[in-house]
């Protein structure tokens, strides 16, 4: 199987993280800014991933049945349950901010400022 | 070029070009398809490094679960293009301008590191459900059981936050 260097992954996960620092940056949407986190936290398993097969890649030369790399895969499984609950709680967050303000601008979320 | 290159050159394009299009979309909708793009593109990527689990997690959860839910809360509030105002020009620039400078640092602190002869490729059967299987239910067993928690409180905190108040003031339209 072809093999691809690490620093591929690492510019693609840098690029998509920072496309979505852009966006968390630009857009008064919350719900947007609230995708672009979920980019960015995507951005982060691509690496984690990458990562733990160059670890594997290495520990397979020298052993063929070694599972070297499978906490990484499996740290990645975490942060996919992490965010399902993150997104279940923020969205309800949301849902009561327009219900609240009839907005989702996070333009209008200054109150606490006065 | 191999095939398996072509495939990477082709999911990584994918995956920028729709990531840019979540961001500079008007409409709330079509960021949301843009985004399950981008969401397919890593699984495609996560298949290349024979990452099959994940890979299949990641549509299921991602694409499947967690974008459906944003979908229903964007058409429960029936957003429409031109409610969104815009941050203004010099805003905007200047978020543009960080975000740059952002990748531009990371990049140049990591374009000659010593991990650039580290290599990674779909050999080795680390990525398939059963190996991972094994080690989830052996050694982390416990996290998974404080993830169920984790998932419990998220859904009554979800409900709590999501029921309307008897004894609040009716909202005025």
């Amino acid at each position: 199987m072809q093999v691809m260097p690490i620093n591929y992954y690492i510019f693609l996960s840098v690029a998509l993280f920072t496309i979505g620092i852009v966006g968390v940056l630009t857009r008064r949407n919350a719900i947007i800014i609230f995708m672009c986190i979920e980019l960015m936290l995507n951005a982060v398993n691509v690496l984690l991933v990458a990562f733990s097969k160059m670890h594997h890649l290495n520990a397979f030369a020298a052993d063929q049945l070694t599972t070297v790399g499978t906490e990484a895969q499996l740290f990645v499984f975490f942060i996919m349950v992490v965010a399902a609950a993150e997104v279940t709680v923020g969205l309800a967050i949301i849902v009561m901010l327009y219900r609240n303000i009839h907005s989702v601008d996070i333009n209008f979320l200054n109150r606490l400022k006065h | 070029m191999p095939l398996s290159e072509i495939l990477f050159w082709f999911l990584t394009a994918l995956a920028l070009f729709s990531a840019l299009m979540v961001v500079f979309s008007d409409n709330p909708i079509h960021s949301v398809l843009w985004l399950i793009m981008v969401f397919f593109a890593i699984s495609g990527h996560y298949i290349l490094m024979n990452a099959q689990f994940l890979a299949i997690v990641n549509l299921i959860v991602y694409a499947g679960a967690i974008m459906v839910l944003f979908l229903f809360v964007i058409m429960l509030m029936n957003m429409n293009t031109d409610a969104e105002p815009q941050k203004s020009q010099w805003m905007r620039i200047a978020a543009a301008v960080s975000g740059g400078a952002l990748l531009l640092i990371l990049v140049a602190a990591l374009k000659d590191n010593a991990g650039a002869v580290s290599r990674t490729s779909g050999e080795g059967s680390i990525g398939l459900i059963r190996n991972l299987g094994k080690v989830l239910f052996t050694d982390y067993v416990l996290p998974f059981e404080i993830s169920s928690v984790l998932f419990l409180s998220a859904m009554v905190g979800a409900v709590v936050l999501g029921k309307r108040e008897k004894n609040s003031k009716p909202v005025n339209h």
